[in-house]
């Protein structure tokens, strides 16, 4: 997995609540048996029309928000399914951030199993983001996950909370099954203990 | 003495040892856990499906691991599987997923369920049928539905496909602790109220996020009177909440039903079991970190009118008006989502005309659900203007339902019979909605295009989803007019 430092990036919002699972991955996309090449269909029946056209008044489309790697967007974002095609689309699409009050947890989860920093922040904080973001073409964030921070050039700095096991596993870019498997032994003690049980035997 | 030791029990052992039924599962699969670190927890069942395991199955490979125990790893094939002419799968892309299934669980000696044999099915369906659902399991799927394998008191919730690998590779996760919360369900269910009514009330009124990081446990009178298919449909949706996971305690309904499945225990180990499962129970007591009420005896039959399985309402009231709600986030997405679902403010829920009725899937795809649907649509026929499809929820669930000849009563009302699979409930196989189109469906999501681009999707119960059809618009169900005899 990519580590996650710092990154200064283009901002691009999307302003709806409850973006689910198959809004930002529909399902005809899910049959692929790879973990690359998702990015083509993010927001896909947003961003295309049923001819596939594209179409202009989607955030992504326009081309001011070209190139963004922050997106910002209201509460419960990545609702729905347990798809890691959803984050695996985000990042694909270029996004390393994702700014919203709150997030669903399998997809809160999954961000961080493909260095994706996924940061809540208050609703009055993401409305300003909103706000900025909407005012100033070209609108750059710094998202530094060593202090973290969320800053721009104007003068805003907010800092965010974010669980230190995450923080540590998204700054390093760790294997967790690697270290799961540091604790073999005590998966081989807890097996052996509950052999019977687990033999449907009891 | 005898006073000091009255004391410390008090404070100490019995204190301590008043814990919800959550975390007396979580507790006994905690493996190793660090103060500020996720705890490893322990996986007792794994279920596989086509979509979400080949990038996991392929990590394994890229990193030299084996599945750890083949032995608690079962697989089926349900979201792809066309459920007409289900051996001639035409998408390439379809097929090569189901393939890679078929091929990985063969490399890696994994149990599949694959469309030859009768216990093929959704994957949620087919677990509980096979037993292998028990009571204080950990039960992980990549399918956010699992949940619904909390109606027997196991822990079951979600995941993503790197965990898929993780679990596949160590049999653990490495999981922070949720919170716990208890949803009662307060008062008797009246007549003409369904599982599906509960859990879409629940949902209505506290809204799709009112449990984001909690386990969720139902309890109350209406929740012990449910058969083990109602609970599974209450479980299922839990996720629908937010909720990682939704539990129901373990009682005489779950251990009649697990009795004698074939991978419950058998003989006299099935009594050493349920002793063991009867005491996983919550404890009188246990402090939960919420609470939440909801008044069954005032609910009527549920129909959602937005995209989102929040945007719910009684049969007997009207699509709300958006200026009407209260935040400013809550009207503009009422605004977007009756604009997709081309509905007007005011407008009776019963006046709403459909398309298309699904009635299937891991929510209501079950014998019970079928025969509830039955009852509805025997002696009736579908409306001249709707196309409505009742989808099997396993092999075993068709078998049961052709011999109960209710196969014949829905074909004689006009519903296509169909095999087993996810069918319209995603549309990733041929049963699609058209772009316009609108569905009574007793699936678990309403999202924009979850039933193809453009379909408008109405979650429903079994029950309303056969009067639907057979009225040509929504009905309450409360006042159908049952008829013993089947036309001619």
């Amino acid at each position: 997995m990519q580590p996650f430092s710092k990154l200064t990036g283009l901002v691009a919002p999307v302003d709806r609540v409850n973006v689910d699972t198959d809004a930002i991955i529909p399902k005809q996309f899910l049959k692929r048996i790879e973990r690359s090449g998702f990015g083509q269909f993010l927001f896909y029946e947003w961003r295309f029309d049923e001819q596939g056209s594209t179409i202009p008044e989607f955030n992504l489309n326009k081309p001011r928000y070209q190139g963004a790697s922050v997106l910002i967007s209201r509460a419960n974002f990545g609702c729905g399914s347990s798809r890691e095609h959803a984050p695996w689309a985000i990042l694909d699409y270029g996004f390393r951030v994702v700014i919203a009050p709150s997030f669903a947890d399998i997809f809160y989860n999954n961000c961080f199993k493909n260095g994706i920093l996924p940061i809540k922040l208050s609703e009055e904080q993401v409305e300003e983001l909103f706000q900025r973001t909407d005012a100033k073409e070209g609108y750059e964030l710094t998202v530094d996950l060593e202090n973290k921070v969320v800053s721009d050039a104007d003068g805003l700095s907010i800092p965010f909370e974010l669980d230190e096991h995450r923080r540590q596993f998204l700054l390093l870019g760790l294997d967790d099954i690697g270290l799961t498997l540091q604790h073999a032994d005590e998966i081989a003690a807890y097996e052996a203990k509950y052999a019977s049980r687990l033999a449907n035997s009891f | 003495m005898r006073s000091t030791i009255r004391k410390r029990d008090y404070y100490g052992v019995n204190m301590m040892s008043k814990q919800t039924m959550f975390e007396k599962i979580w507790n006994n699969h905690v493996i190793h856990s660090e103060t500020g670190k996720p705890s490893i927890l322990y996986i007792d069942l794994h279920l596989v499906h086509e979509v979400t395991s080949p990038q996991a199955f392929e990590g394994l490979r890229l990193s030299g691991r084996k599945v750890r125990r083949p032995d608690l790893t079962f697989a089926t094939m349900d979201h792809n599987v066309p459920t007409k002419d289900r051996f001639n799968i035409k998408d390439p892309i379809s097929k090569q997923q189901v393939d890679t299934l078929t091929a990985n669980c063969q490399e890696f000696g994994v149990k599949l369920y694959d469309l030859n044999t009768i216990d093929q099915g959704v994957v949620h369906v087919m677990g509980p049928e096979l037993g292998l659902t028990h009571p204080g399991k950990t039960i992980v799927c990549g399918d956010s539905h699992t949940s619904t394998h909390g109606a027997f008191g196991a822990l079951a919730f979600g995941i993503g496909t790197s965990e898929v690998e993780h679990v596949l590779a160590t049999q653990c996760l490495q999981q922070a602790k949720p919170k716990t919360m208890e949803v009662r369900f307060v008062g008797n269910r009246p007549a003409g109220i369904t599982a599906k009514d509960l859990i879409l009330g629940l949902i209505a009124k506290y809204g799709t996020d009112f449990a984001t990081g909690y386990v969720i446990e139902y309890t109350g009178q209406a929740i012990r009177d449910l058969s083990m298919e109602e609970r599974m449909t209450v479980c299922n949706m839990s996720i629908e909440g937010g909720a990682r996971a939704g539990l129901i305690a373990p009682d005489e309904t779950t251990f009649n039903y697990l009795r004698g499945r074939e991978y419950a225990p058998q003989g006299e180990a099935y009594d050493r079991a349920v002793a063991q499962w009867q005491a996983l129970c919550s404890d009188e007591g246990a402090v939960y970190d919420t609470v939440v009420e909801l008044d069954v005896e005032s609910l009527v039959p549920q129909v959602t009118w937005g995209t989102s399985p929040g945007m719910g309402t009684g049969i007997t009231s009207s699509v709300p008006y958006p200026d009407r709600l209260q935040t400013e986030n809550e009207r503009k997405a009422a605004e977007k989502a009756l604009e997709y679902m081309d509905l007007k403010p005011g407008t009776p829920m019963s006046d709403i005309p459909i398309d298309y009725v699904f009635i299937g899937s891991c929510t209501n795809g079950r014998i019970e659900d079928l025969r509830a649907a039955a009852a509805v649509a025997k002696g009736h026929k579908v409306s001249p203007n709707v196309t409505a499809i009742v989808v099997p929820g396993s092999g075993r669930v068709k078998i049961q339902a052709e011999k109960e000849g209710l196969d014949a009563v829905f074909t004689a009302a006009g519903f296509e019979w169909r095999d087993a699979g996810c069918s319209m409930c995603l549309a990733m196989n041929p049963d699609v909605l058209q772009p316009g189109q609108r569905c009574a469906s007793t699936s678990n999501r309403n999202f924009e295009g979850r039933q193809g681009r453009g379909g408008r999707t109405h979650l429903v119960s079994p029950e309303m989803a056969a009067a639907a059809a057979i009225k040509g618009k929504f009905t309450d169900v409360r006042n159908w007019e049952f008829k013993t005899e089947a036309t001619a």
